[in-house]
């Protein structure tokens, strides 16, 4: 909708922590919207509200930030929105300017920087009833006439003096009153005198609390404690994977054998040929090969939601950095490469915690080495053919060493590829580490889950449509030109994705594998435990009962093809679902190209060193 | 004295920002970096007392900073200028 027809527009801006989301979920309810801001990766949420005189008003939820100063993507599209800077947009009408009322000091310097920017302006004090309970006391009018602007307070979260600060918009819409707009970047010496002024207006109007927050820094005490803290936070991330696994896990094969028992209706009324092949292996597979990923993606964000609303993310932050330093990654890039064991493509959606751009981009690229869960069954299935189930050193088992070599190799593999882009290529692996540690917080359900829904929603729209018709391009390759009537080799073998992988088997043959296996890798690109079946399909055995298959397998390869086909699902870019969400995240095409020349590279040269290897030692 | 001198449980006072370092290829300069200490609160006369430190090297270090809790790198904290508290 243009803005002449929604009319009036406002902007809710603040600190982060301000409770500024939950103002804005309390005005617009399920009036909401997402989309991007043209150009960049930022998300601009907006819904609608009624005011009590009768306006239809947009809200526009803009990134918390201490400055209009830009120093990420984030506070960027804060300013040039403020500042009505952003093409095809005009300035908001009035800015709401949300603040924590318990934690008024950094916020009362942003609202005089604000002020200068010439819009009618709201302060909105929320979570008063926080700081009524600690004894604060405010002089509303005193603030309201010392800053020059409307004070109102609010609870977002019990729905409290939201009609209050609708009418003082009503009224601020109503008056032309727009001052002269002189805002710049601030200089060092106006930060300072601004916060001078910012803290003679604190203690004028504002008593500090009689009974202050000392909650937080008894949780900090042991959160933060070098040792407990590290072993808490170690607790929690145990805790959030397994949830992640196992409780997805049982959706995931209840969404799996949904979308199985709906092709196999489909066979049954479909009559056999194209029409059904593309219905059941192109579209309903496609589908569900992204409505399969939502469990972990909602259970995750659920976790990363939840201990952010608490104001547990900037001490996990602070925990982190250190460690998380030695390759080059901030602090925050600590959750969402663990996320990434799960599945990369959540671990990629929730790197947006991370306010730095490159820091941010590091984390993507190497996000998809960490071992991901649909390596697994590739894993299994190879391990269980070629390792020897046997023990070594007395105690462990070959089997779960291999396993776990692959999973120290995809680690490092990632820690070594941060530090390179970070050491080497960007060399600015001094993005400051200052943040705020928020008080913390009891979640407050709604918010949560509506930010959990959110997420979903997002995946599936944004993300889910690219998957989805990639999964399409992927049968499209493996059907056709179909097979002659009396072919005598698999299907597959005569169709795109089969004349591709011959083609490129030269360039494979070195690095050992056979040209079933290039094949194989074509309809692996749709997600990797996928390479399981299509090796089934190449070999004409059932790919399903892996007995077989790893039978089949251990009498055709030679153990260095085995070796160099592990280590090749180590780093290869064999999913382009996460290539998919990484041009979604990212905003073009210029970064999943990076990472899958990079990963292609790496996974290529790796395999040679292993093929080789193996073929000296043991030949 | 600068702010990462000090260990866990030092209170004090913030006397100033020295404008140096941080302005090395692809660093964000030490004016970008006072203007982001000061928008944290790290203005002259504002009192502090650090409660935590990391594991290793003891660094980042959190502190609380007048009313806000605020943590950052001692490589950060070096240019904050300050004066110890000597009476505990």
């Amino acid at each position: 909708m243009s803005d002449a027809v929604l009319g009036t527009r406002i902007a809710l801006v603040g600190n982060p922590n301000s409770g500024k989301t939950a103002l804005f979920n309390a005005l617009t309810g399920s009036r909401q919207k997402v989309a991007n801001y043209p150009g960049v990766t930022v998300e601009r949420k907006e819904g609608v509200v009624l005011t009590p005189a009768g306006r239809r008003v947009s809200v526009v939820d803009l990134p918390g930030t201490y400055s209009l100063r830009a120093r990420s993507p984030d506070e960027a599209v804060t300013r040039d929105v403020v500042l009505g800077r952003l093409s095809g947009e005009s300035a908001p009408e009035v800015l709401v300017c949300v603040a924590d009322a318990t934690n008024l000091r950094l916020v009362l310097r942003l609202v005089l920087e604000l002020k200068s920017v010439g819009r009618p302006m709201v302060l909105a004090l929320n979570m008063f009833d926080i700081a009524e309970r600690q004894g604060i006391r405010i002089d509303l009018e005193g603030l309201s006439r010392a800053l020059g602007i409307a004070v109102v307070t609010t609870v977002a979260v019990r729905r409290r003096g939201l009609a209050d600060l609708l009418s003082k918009v009503d009224m601020l819409v109503g008056g032309q009153e727009t001052a002269v707009a002189s805002w710049h970047e601030p200089s060092a010496a106006e930060i300072r005198k601004a916060h001078r002024e910012a803290e003679q207006i604190m203690r004028t109007y504002v008593r500090p609390p009689l009974r202050p927050d000392t909650w937080t820094g008894r949780l900090d005490s042991v959160l933060l404690h070098p040792v407990a803290g590290t072993a808490i936070l170690m607790a929690i991330l145990f805790l959030m994977f397994q949830a992640v696994f196992s409780w997805a896990t049982p959706i995931m094969d209840m969404i799996d054998a949904s979308f199985a028992w709906a092709s196999q209706a489909v066979t049954q009324y479909v009559p056999p040929g194209l029409l059904q092949s593309f219905i059941a292996d192109g579209l309903i597979a496609g589908v569900g090969s992204v409505v399969v990923f939502l469990p972990q993606i909602l259970i995750l964000f659920f976790f990363i939601i939840l201990l952010e609303d608490f104001g547990y993310m900037a001490r996990a932050a602070f925990l982190m950095d250190r460690l998380m330093g030695v390759a080059g990654l901030h602090g925050r890039a600590f959750i969402p490469l663990l996320s990434s064991f799960a599945c990369a493509i959540p671990g990629i959606m929730a790197a947006r915690v991370i306010d730095n751009k490159r820091d941010r981009l590091t984390t993507i690229l190497v996000a998809p080495l960490t071992t991901c869960s649909a390596r697994i069954p590739v894993y299994t299935l190879i391990i269980s053919a070629f390792i020897p189930d046997r023990l070594v050193w007395g105690f462990a088992n070959l089997q779960g060493l291999v396993m776990f070599g692959l999973y120290a190799a995809g680690i490092s593999g990632a820690l070594i590829v941060a530090f390179i882009v970070r050491k080497l290529i960007w060399r600015s692996a001094s993005e400051p580490f200052l943040i705020e540690l928020p008080a913390y917080k009891l979640p407050d359900a709604k918010n949560v889950m509506r930010g959990v829904l959110l997420r979903g929603q997002i995946f599936l729209k944004r993300a889910g449509t690219i998957i989805a018709s990639m999964m399409v391009l992927i049968w499209f390759l493996s059907t056709f030109p179909s097979a002659p009537a009396n072919a005598a080799q698999p299907a597959i073998d005569y169709s795109f994705a089969g004349m591709i992988g011959h083609f490129i088997h030269p360039l494979l043959a070195p690095i050992g594998f056979t040209w079933q296996m290039a094949v194989a890798l074509i309809p692996g690109m749709a997600a990797r435990e996928v390479a399981v079946g299509a090796l089934g399909t190449v070999y004409a055995v059932s790919g399903n009962v892996d007995g077989t298959l790893a039978a089949t397998l251990s009498h055709q390869w030679p153990l260095a093809t085995a070796l160099s086909f592990l280590v090749w699902y180590v780093f290869a870019p064999q999913c382009l679902s996460t290539l998919a969400v990484v041009r979604r995240e990212t905003g073009g095409w210029l970064w999943p190209g990076v990472m899958f020349t990079y990963m292609l590279t790496l996974a290529y040269v790796a395999s040679l060193i292993v093929f080789r290897l193996t073929t000296v030692l043991a030949g | 004295m600068r702010l990462s001198d000090l260990n866990k449980g030092d209170r004090g006072l913030v006397k100033g920002i020295v404008p140096e370092g941080h302005d090395g290829p692809g660093e964000i300069g030490h004016d970008e970096l006072e203007r982001r200490l000061l928008e944290m609160g790290f203005v002259e006369g504002a009192h502090f007392h650090i409660l935590h430190e990391g594991l290793v090297g003891r660094d980042p270090i959190a502190l609380r900073l007048d009313d806000t809790r605020v943590a950052l790198r001692r490589r950060e904290a070096r240019v904050i200028l300050i004066e110890r508290d000597t009476a505990p």
